[in-house]
């Protein structure tokens, strides 16, 4: 039987593989004889058979059968095998397969091998994907080898700690002896692992944080120490001593003082020489300045402190770097509301963010800009977000547009709402990348800009001509058609207006399309039955209507029904409408899982107004939005005042009975003018 | 850390260390997604981006990219120190590497990458002792191989 090739022989035959088919028949042919070679329980070649079979596996093929030839291995007394057999181990076994599980005692008594090579192998693959149950078993072992002297399997075992606590945090509680002097070491390596050990204590338990409080004024020293000692070769990294320390002990620093008066204060000094004194020409450096802002934002530090900590984050704007800029983004991102004036001071480098060509910075400096308006600088905000609005990319616009209608929503005036319509309108036009649940608020931002009604139907109504795919547009034309029809075909606008059966044709093409969704259908019906009142073509109208009395999209279909009636019941008020009574609809949708029963919808109005609820629809509101509850109110409301209405919803859902009490104030002011 | 891999232009995988526990099939289908999504960057992007609810650290050396997946409280900066370190580190054993180096020495990558990093975190911080335990643990080898007793190897002082 001649000795199975080498593995850099394989890997060497099968890169000359020229197609996938060929690399897959010598991949199979190895893996046959690899597999007899396990069956032969060849103890001298199956270090190198498992060596080449994690090459497979690498390449992507299945490995399996090599999961107990790893535990072989690692059983084995040979170096080489115990090597390979833990590297097969953390590659190819899963802590969800018992399998792996038999690892255990190889790997306890490795931890107790004469060769700390040994020892260090097992910590490491404990330390990387130990089990819950395994971890349970060898706790005991890890703790001994934390208390040992030997600084290269100390610094092990604190990591392998570490993935103890993680795996089964109830077993916190034993190494708390063993962290006694774990900072009194000197070797780096072990004062590094012990701090990330200490941070995720602390991170855990709030007793461990109140304990390892103490700790301070030691870390504030080790800190001091490795800024202010000269070169020192072994841990220098461009100027800087052990950097990796110094952001580990930051990270614990600002977990132990954060809600603490005491410690913030000892740590205020260094954290301060840190800021000042870390030179930023390089990554490693800004790496360590990043660190000390994060933790001088966290904890309760003297308002000196924090504005100096702002303005590093402001310098890393201007850095060349965009790495750089990314995590400034996201800092200033995280402290924009506690520190919201300190944050302003660099507004208009953040805004000029906007214009990065990276889309992680572009999405950040968007979201910061959006937290960043206020009051005072909307207008000048506003022009920015807009202009961003219009040539951004796809994957930006709906964040964007909501956006904008949020802010100006809560900081738009009369003057500006204008400003806002129109170049949202642009952007919806250009492209409609608006969210659906963004319809409401823009038609609430039409309604509220009067002096821009004739101009926004207009635009809409000229879109629509040209596409009707775009749902929410076609929503917001539908509704604004139906609502300022009148100012469509009026001649307010500059343009050619179009004719009432023009218009009608347009919604009752949108109820027909198959671009349509029964939602957008709605609001084109809805539309039509508005502008019963204000065009003249009420005939054609009453026949669409009719029409869909019968349709088979239930919404639809009850909407109509509705109107009908209003056609019928109410058709002597078309003549003389009542300037008093507004007639108002309400449509109630339910969008749980669970319908809701015995729905009863109830109003009451101050004592100059005059109720009247007509029967509703239905008292079952269908789940899932499929369907909704039509019920129609008349006010009387003969002194012009300003329409108030407190409602109460009451329905069954799920079995509990269900209250649900309101106000309703934003009737538009054309309901009761 | 919650994994690292290395992968070269063409998407092909040179190294994989997972230190969270995953289905092969889950791992086989991350890599595929993100080693996608990391050749789709242009170069002047920046080293970071979010994918998943995972911060993502990347670099390019040579043909090889050098890729994290980094918990929300890592420090994305020091993580691109981490992956310089680490390539020091293949450079200096290897002397000058390059991708065929990782190819055809993987397990020898897996052997340093694990004196360096232990459970995602680093576990010692200067060059010079990363490279003297594999240097030692390379002639234990060596020991062993030629039929000499493991136990038989005296322990050096602590490194």
């Amino acid at each position: 039987m001649p000795a199975p090739i080498r593995l850099r022989e394989l890997i060497r035959t099968i890169r000359t593989a020229r197609t996938q088919a060929e690399e897959r028949e010598m991949i199979q042919k190895e893996c046959a004889a690899i597999r007899s070679s396990f069956r032969e329980e060849d103890n001298t070649y199956r270090c190198r058979n498992v060596a080449k079979l994690l090459y497979m596996h690498m390449l992507g093929y299945p490995a399996h059968f090599g999961q107990l030839e790893c535990l072989k291995l690692i059983a084995s007394q040979k170096f080489t095998d115990k090597r390979i057999g833990y590297l097969g181990a953390m590659l190819l076994l899963d802590e969800r397969q018992d399998v792996h599980l038999l690892m255990t005692n190889c790997i306890k008594n490795d931890l107790n091998h004469s060769t700390q090579y040994v020892q260090g192998l097992a910590l490491c693959t404990l330390g990387c994907m130990g089990s819950s149950e395994m971890c349970r078993d060898l706790a005991g072992e890890v703790e001994k080898l934390l208390k040992t002297s030997n600084s290269y399997l100390r610094k092990k075992a604190a990591l392998c700690a570490v993935h103890v606590i993680r795996k089964v945090p109830e077993l916190m509680e034993m190494f708390l002896p063993a962290t006694k002097n774990l900072l009194s070491e000197k070797n780096h390596g072990v004062l590094h692992t012990s701090v990330v050990l200490l941070t995720e204590m602390c991170e855990r338990s709030p007793d461990m944080l109140a304990h390892f409080r103490k700790l301070v004024p030691q870390l504030v020293r080790i800190l001091k120490n490795l800024i202010m000692s000269g070169y020192s070769p072994e841990h220098d990294v461009s100027g800087i001593s052990d950097p990796f320390l110094q952001v580990r002990i930051l990270r614990l620093l600002r977990i132990l003082g954060k809600s603490d008066d005491d410690s913030s204060e000892a740590m205020n000094d260094i954290l301060a020489q840190v800021a000042t004194n870390t030179e930023t020409s390089k990554n490693v450096g800004n790496a360590i300045l990043y660190e000390t802002v994060l933790t001088i934002m966290d904890i309760k530090s003297e308002s000196g402190l924090r504005v100096l900590a702002i303005n590093i984050l402001g310098r890393f704007l201007l850095n060349n770097d965009k790495n750089i800029r990314y995590v400034a983004l996201t800092s200033l991102l995280k402290t924009v509301q506690t520190d919201h004036n300190a944050v302003q001071r660099h507004r208009s480098t953040i805004v000029d963010c906007l214009k990065d060509l990276d889309v992680s910075i572009k999405r950040r400096a968007m979201e910061l800009s959006f937290a960043l308006v206020n009051g005072n600088n909307i207008r000048g905000m506003m022009k920015e977000l807009l202009y961003f609005l219009d040539s951004c990319d796809p994957e930006f616009k709906a964040d964007c547009a909501s956006g904008v209608f949020l802010a100006a929503e809560k900081y738009g005036t009369d003057s500006l709402t204008s400003l806002h319509v129109t170049a949202v309108l642009s952007c919806v036009l250009a492209g409609s990348y608006v969210r659906d649940d963004s319809v409401p608020n823009l038609i609430q931002l039409i309604t509220n800009s009067v002096e821009m009604h004739a101009y926004t139907v207009q635009r809409l109504y000229k879109a629509l001509l040209d596409d009707i795919s775009q749902q929410p547009l076609v929503q917001v034309a539908s509704w604004c058609i139906g609502e300022y029809g009148d100012l469509l075909v009026s001649g307010q606008c500059e343009e050619e207006e179009p004719i009432q059966d023009e218009v009608l044709d347009v919604l009752e093409g949108l109820l027909v399309s198959n671009l349509s969704t029964p939602v957008t259908r709605g609001y084109a019906l809805t539309a039509i039955m508005k502008l019963s009142t204000r065009f003249s073509s009420v005939n054609r109208i009453k026949k669409v209507v009719s029409i869909y009395g019968s349709s088979i999209d239930v919404e639809l279909q009850q909407r109509a029904v509705e109107y009908n009636a209003l056609f019928k019941k109410y058709d002597h008020m078309r003549a003389n409408p009542n300037p008093n009574i507004a007639v108002i609809t309400i449509h109630a949708s339910n969008s749980t899982e669970a319908e809701m029963t015995d729905f009863v919808f109830q109003a009451a109005v101050p004592k100059t107004f005059q109720l009247q609820l007509l029967s509703p629809s239905s008292n079952v509101v269908p789940a899932l939005n499929q369907g909704t509850v039509t019920q129609v109110i008349r006010v009387l409301n003969p002194q012009k005042q300003q329409l108030r209405m407190r409602i109460k919803l009451t329905y069954t859902h799920k079995g509990s009975p269900v209250q649900d009490l309101a106000e309703v104030n934003n009737f538009p002011p054309q309901s009761w003018q | 850390m919650q994994f690292m891999l290395l992968f070269s232009r063409q998407g092909k995988l040179r190294l994989q260390k997972w230190y969270v526990p995953l289905s092969d099939k889950e791992k086989k289908k991350i890599t595929r997604e993100l080693v996608q999504t990391v050749l789709a960057r242009k170069p002047k992007m920046c080293s970071f981006l979010e994918w998943r609810d995972l911060k993502i650290v990347y670099k390019r050396y040579a043909s090889l990219y050098f890729c994290c997946a980094i918990e929300d409280q890592d420090n994305e900066l020091i993580t691109l120190e981490i992956i310089h370190r680490y390539v020091e580190l293949l450079d200096k054993y290897f002397g000058s590497v390059c991708e065929l180096d990782i190819i055809f020495n993987f397990e020898k990558a897996y052997f340093i990458l694990d004196e360096f990093l232990l459970g995602g975190e680093a576990q010692e911080t200067s060059k010079k002792n990363v490279l003297k335990a594999i240097e030692q643990a390379d002639l234990l080898q060596e020991v062993s191989n030629t039929g000499l007793h493991p136990e038989s190897f005296v322990n050096p002082s602590c490194v």
